[in-house]
């Protein structure tokens, strides 16, 4: 049986769910429904972070929100990270983890990127206890966190410098 | 299937008078594991977390109204935190970023797991909570809402609306053992609460029994042994003496997180640690 | 939309074309590094397809038990339930296993381990799937589990080909020298848990039918063309109607060299006519691939009074679980390497893996050698305090080096700089601090620490392992280089995982033919022969090194026909920045010019052979070792027994660095999986049965766990015989990190901790008398 249909808004662009089944996370109607794959699916039980996402200027992780929940929402996927209004191009983040190796099979990474840059938002020039904790949602396998807590170091640099500049 | 998003109390109230075992969800952290897993069915759904009247806090004299679906981020933060620093402290070890986000104290009580981070802070503060129904609104103590592991006193129908709580002059200390440095869940942890003007202690524990434990003994023994108009301090053969009663106060289970002894012993740690936080002198503070 | 919709955006090799070409010891960027910052990159948990139904595995929840009676009837009734199947319904092969085909593909009348398939579904919906699962009837006979590995051997067999994989006795040098008054000897029993590769990217693909009977895979995996073998085998068809692909990896360690939903979705998509997809749940992705072997090992070391080991003997007993899986290699692996990069002229160790009906068990990074460099490393702390030695000076004294000969009568030819990665780790100043932040201390978040609560420890370990596939294995990757209007296209089947060989086929193109304009084609099974496992520190040297010869034979093979248009010697044609020089009159043509006609070179690249090990233990089984260096400092709050690593230092001997940036990777990122065993991570097994097969209870490092790691010397001594020189680098950094943290904690405690993972209760309910709690030291 379907449910009621659900209209949300998924970086900026609306959408509208109509053959949800009842119970389904935002994930999977990000993931399945929408064709929006970047949000990751490693755990469903808000251990890991691979699914995380903004939805109404909150970071969450979005195995945990009821589809039907976010009706009226305005949720932010890696998707819509990108430099410009539309997600394109890269963001100073994204740029930032290439350029520390902080990738490797990649797939914490979307939702890596969504906690760094929310974090950075919050707090311009974290320091490192601060990065550690901020980031301790989104467990990575790869890296150990090296070339990742290195990345936000680089992107907090590059963010600070082009405030200066501006 | 029906998901409600109720916009006002009186709407979700009304929504569970017409479907009483509808599932009431705020934050989602811990139902939508369960949904994840098929372990519990989402067809009939009230949606708290929009609820002006759930969100936020109040302070009325020397108490506070703490709405249901504040979330664990809010309270371990700002000037809430101030106010029940040891709430603030316990809602700082829920999980991650991402779910203290989320995660709400009306939830935690709600799910009333052992293991439940808050729940120490709110027995030791004689936290009462807010029950709503369409019909009716009553107001339970910790330990009679709190009924056993994963068991609450909420009737059909009913919904968590806030906590109450008061508002202590004193130290207050919340301690948690994980096995992990982030983002676990607690294998022993306890809260404190010194209470200088009521002239008492309230030490309660978290995970080492189906529901939160209050170790009486030990709050008496405490509180008859400090030295309330002096500087406060307990001396060591008393802490000792304290530190015993509250691991003898512990009830703990043996489970893939911790034994039953490492968690009886683990509580008696966090005894002596707490006291010694929250009554030492300030020359042994400045030390620590 | 039709077709499989996330596939074709995985073009890895097409991603940055317009960047100067990438050389060998640049930190080149990956070329997937884009899509997977973006989102785009597709893993095979991605995988969509318009038609696609959704698999679902029923699974055992007995560890051992009869099936009397099984039914998917009920769930076929369902609404939207396309399929139901059993092992009545596997056409080819009803097992399958790398080493020895043990593993029935659904259980037939009987199950081994809890969560052993025993039927599978395809339905519209994940939860339609459920449901279905949940309606088939199964009626088990639970039976006695055998779960004690110490027991399987004298146990009633519980598998047709018995409980033991597989027994070494090896036996190298004078044995008579056990009774000898004038040596010290140090003994201890040592346990290593079950650890989990717990990558990230859960077991996950599509099937899709090819309407003529064969099927293509698209799935996450190490090695397809041994998938592809298995999958044939147990279809019943030619191997030639079951094409695989590789589908986006998120992390394997080991955990996806054995096939788990393979032939599952095959089955489905075959019987079904529809595209089918699998995606495990953490859950059933902790019951769906083998793990680290549960290991209990019992060591004497001997020494003379200066210091040199004179004898080592030991016990080693591997629970390999239910199924063969690669038990065998593990277990030869554990024995060779079971005494440590050190001089030892006399040994007898005693190597057994026994089937039991616990979780299965295979490779997992480090493969054998993680256990039993825990044990050895206690053991060389314990001599030392025994001989009353430094133990780094212990270590130094006994370090093996090229031309020594190893306990199984082999003697290392190529580089092994033991000495060099000891004293550069243990001689490199640290940079730790007392932390000032309650956070920071053991117990961190949970703020159970005051700074007095703290004792801080510090070790150093030394790790040994081999590189490669062993023992006679006819081990071997292909690699076709096709130069076309100046277009490098690189086809090979080496299955990147994240460990970065995407962009060192940018780095070998670039070294060899100067250019970057490079595509490397998807990784299949089509059209190109096997290039072997992703795993054993391998691919580098072996797909590395088929690229780098396919690469050098298309460069010659267009010198020389350019040399023959214009009849000059070859000899004096090179290719420089994409331009072919040494022509008269200064006429230098560009890559592109000159491959209008293309040139295509395959090359099949082979490491030297190797041999079995003999009935002794004894042989040149190995191709080739690497060592590495791990000092650990710790902070412990002995009271409450929570830990918190501090820092790590390493050295480590890598031939040479191909790629800096990504070899930080792999050294931190295997360090990670260390600290996790030592303090963590563990899969409980009680009585057969998984107790925490979550994220939320198996737990692995967060970012406030994993210390930083300070990288005190990369040693590069060239391998002879390797693709510039270089080692494989993956598995080392979990070998020694492991006892490193341990041995930290030992000394900050004075604890024997003879278990990993090293728990709360093992630290704060220990008996104090370091004495009693001791392994057992006799001088």
């Amino acid at each position: 049986m379907a449910s009621e249909p659900l209209n949300l808004s998924v970086n900026g662009r609306p959408h509208r769910v109509v053959d949800a089944l009842p119970g389904e996370s935002l994930l999977f109607v990000l993931r399945e429904r929408l064709g929006l794959a970047g949000s990751k699916n490693a755990c469903e039980e808000g251990e890991c972070g691979s699914c995380t996402v903004r939805v109404d200027g909150r970071l969450v992780c979005s195995c945990l929100v009821l589809a039907a929940a976010t009706d009226g929402s305005e949720v932010t996927t890696i998707e819509g990270l990108g430099s410009d209004s539309s997600g394109a191009g890269l963001a100073d983040v994204q740029q930032a983890f290439l350029d520390a190796g902080a990738v490797q099979c990649g797939f914490c990474t979307p939702g890596l990127l969504m906690a760094v840059d929310q974090l950075l938002d919050d707090d311009p020039a974290p320091d490192d206890l601060t990065v550690r904790e901020a980031i301790s949602g989104n467990l990575c396998r790869c890296t150990g966190y090296g070339r990742i807590l290195e990345a936000v170091d680089l992107a907090a640099a590059r963010r600070g410098s082009s405030d200066d500049s501006q | 299937m029906t998901a409600t998003i109720a916009r006002t109390l009186d709407e979700a109230c009304a929504a569970l008078a017409d479907r009483p075992h509808a599932v009431v969800l705020a934050g989602g952290t811990d139902l939508m594991v369960e949904a994840n897993r098929g372990g519990r069915d989402m067809e009939d759904v009230v949606v708290v977390d929009r609820i002006p009247e759930l969100r936020g806090w109040a302070q009325h004299g020397g108490s506070l109204r703490i709405g249901a679906c504040t979330t664990c981020a809010e309270i371990g933060d700002g000037e809430l935190a101030s106010l029940v620093p040891a709430l603030a402290q316990a809602a700082r070890t829920v999980g991650s970023p991402q779910i203290r986000n989320a995660a709400t104290i009306g939830g935690n009580l709600g799910t009333a797991s052992p293991a439940g981070d808050t729940l120490p802070v709110l027995a030791a503060l004689d936290a009462e909570v807010e029950v709503r129904s369409a019909s009716a609104s009553r107001m339970l103590p910790l330990h009679d809402f709190v009924i056993g592991p994963k068991a609450t006193a909420l009737e059909p129908g009913e919904l968590i609306a806030a906590v109450h709580l008061p508002v202590t002059d004193g130290p207050q200390e919340f301690l948690k053992v994980g096995v992990r440095n982030a983002m676990v869940i607690s294998v022993a942890s306890l809260a404190l609460v010194v209470d200088r003007p009521g002239r008492n202690v309230r030490i309660a524990l978290g995970s080492v029994g189906p529901v939160p434990i209050r170790a009486v003994e030990a709050e008496v023994l405490a509180a008859e042994r400090i030295d309330w108009s002096g500087n406060g301090i307990l001396d060591s053969e008393v802490v000792e003496r304290v530190c015993e009663l509250v691991a003898d106060a512990a009830r703990p289970i043996d489970d893939h997180r911790g034994t039953i002894a490492y968690r009886r012993h683990a509580v008696d740690v966090l005894a002596r640690r707490s006291l010694r936080r929250a009554l030492a002198s300030e020359e042994e503070r400045n030390g620590l | 939309m039709s077709g499989v919709d996330a596939i074709v955006d995985v073009e890895v090799g097409r991603v940055g074309m317009d960047a100067p070409a990438s050389r060998i010891g640049d930190d080149a960027p990956r070329p997937d590094g884009v899509p997977k910052v973006t989102g785009d990159f597709a893993f095979s948990s991605d995988l969509w397809h318009d038609r696609m139904l959704w698999g679902g595995t029923l699974r055992s929840p007995h560890p051992s038990a009869v099936i009397r009676h099984l039914d998917v009837g009920p769930a076929l009734a369902l609404a939207g339930v396309y399929a139901a199947l059993t092992h009545e319904d596997v056409p080819g092969s009803s097992t399958y296993g790398l080493e020895r085909a043990d593993q029935p593909v659904l259980a037939d009348g009987v199950v081994r381990y809890e969560g052993e398939p025993v039927a599978i579904v395809a339905a519209d919906h994940p939860a339609t799937a459920r449901r279905a699962l949940d309606a088939i009837v199964v009626e088990y006979e639970p039976i006695e589990a055998l779960v004690n590995s110490e027991l399987a051997e004298a146990s009633e067999p519980i598998h047709p080909d018995g409980n033991v994989f597989r027994r070494i006795h090896l036996r190298h040098g004078d044995q008579t020298v056990v009774g000898r008054s004038d040596l010290v000897s140090v003994e201890g029993i040592y346990e290593v848990g079950m650890q989990d590769q717990a990558f990230l990217g859960p077991e996950s693909g599509m099937a899709v039918p090819d309407g003529d009977g064969g099927v293509d895979l698209h799935v996450a995996t190490q090695w397809l063309h041994a998938d592809r073998d298995q999958v044939a085998a147990c279809l019943g068809l030619p191997s030639d109607r079951v094409r695989l692909s590789l589908a986006g990896v998120g992390g394997a360690f080991g955990a996806r060299e054995d096939l788990s939903l393979h032939v599952h979705l095959c089955l489905l998509a075959l019987r079904t006519g529809r595209p089918v997809k699998m995606s495990y749940s953490r859950e059933e992705s902790f019951h769906g691939h083998v793990h680290r072997h549960p290991a209990r090992m019992w060591y004497r070391h001997y020494a003379n009074s200066v210091g040199d080991l004179v004898r080592v003997e030991a016990h080693l007993l591997f629970d390999g679980g239910a199924y063969a899986s690669t038990s065998s290699a593990v277990l030869a692996n554990a024995t060779c390497f079971s005494t440590g990069p050190y001089r030892v002229p006399s040994a007898e160790v005693e190597g057994v893996a026994v089937r039991t009906n616990n979780p299965p068990c295979g490779a997992m990074r480090g493969f054998g050698a993680v256990q039993t460099c825990f044990a050895h490393e206690a053991q060389m702390d314990l001599l030392a305090d025994a001989l009353g030695m430094d133990p780094v000076a212990l270590r130094r004294r006994n370090a093996l080096a090229t031309g020594d000969v190893l306990i199984t009568g082999q003697r290392v030819t190529g580089s092994l700089p033991v000495v060099e990665v000891l004293d550069a780790c243990a001689g490199h100043p640290s940079a730790a601090v007392r932390p000032e932040e309650p956070m920071a201390r053991p117990g961190g978040a949970g703020r159970t620490a005051d700074a007095d609560h703290v004792v801080r420890g510090e070790a150093v370990a030394l790790g040994f392992k081999n590189l490669m596939f062993s023992e006679g294995f006819d081990d071997s990757s292909e690699a076709r280089c096709e130069i076309r209007d100046g277009v490098v296209t690189i086809t090979s089947a080496c299955a990147e995982v994240g460990q970065g060989f995407v962009t060192l086929v940018r780095q070998i193109v670039g070294e060899v033919l100067g250019t970057s304009e490079v595509v490397l084609e998807p990784a299949s099974t089509v059209g190109i022969g096997s290039a072997g496992s992703t795993s054993a520190s391998r691919q580098t040297w072996m797909s590395g090194g088929a690229v780098q010869l396919a690469c050098e034979a298309a460069r010659s093979d267009l010198l020389t026909r350019i040399a023959g248009d214009y009849e000059v010697p070859a000899d004096d044609l090179s290719l420089v920045d994409g331009q072919v020089t040494g022509l008269p009159d200064g006429y230098s043509p560009s890559l592109t010019e000159a491959t209008g006609e293309p040139v295509v070179a395959s090359v099949v690249h082979r490491h030297a052979p190797t041999v079995p090990l003999d009935s002794d233990g004894q042989g040149d089984a190995h191709v080739s070792f690497a060592v590495s260096a791990h000092r650990a400092i710790v902070d412990v709050d002995p009271d409450l027994g929570l830990v918190r690593v501090v820092e790590l230092t390493t050295a480590q001997d890598v031939g040479r660095i191909l790629n800096p940036r990504q070899a930080v990777g792999q050294l931190e990122g295997g360090a990670a999986q260390g600290v996790g065993l030592a303090v963590m991570e563990e899969v409980q097994v009680e009585g057969g049965r998984i107790r925490n097969a979550s994220f939320t209870d198996y737990l692995i490092p967060t970012a406030l766990d994993m210390p930083p790691v300070e990288i005190a010397a990369l040693v590069e001594q060239p391998e002879p015989g390797a693709p510039f020189g270089a080692k494989g680098i993956g598995e080392s950094p979990t070998i020694s990190s492991t006892p490193a943290v341990v041995g930290a904690i030992r000394s900050a405690t004075g604890l024997a901790l003879p278990r990993v993972p090293v728990r709360p209760e093992d630290i704060a309910l220990a008996d104090r008398d370091p004495v009693k709690s001791s392994p057992e030291v006799a001088a």
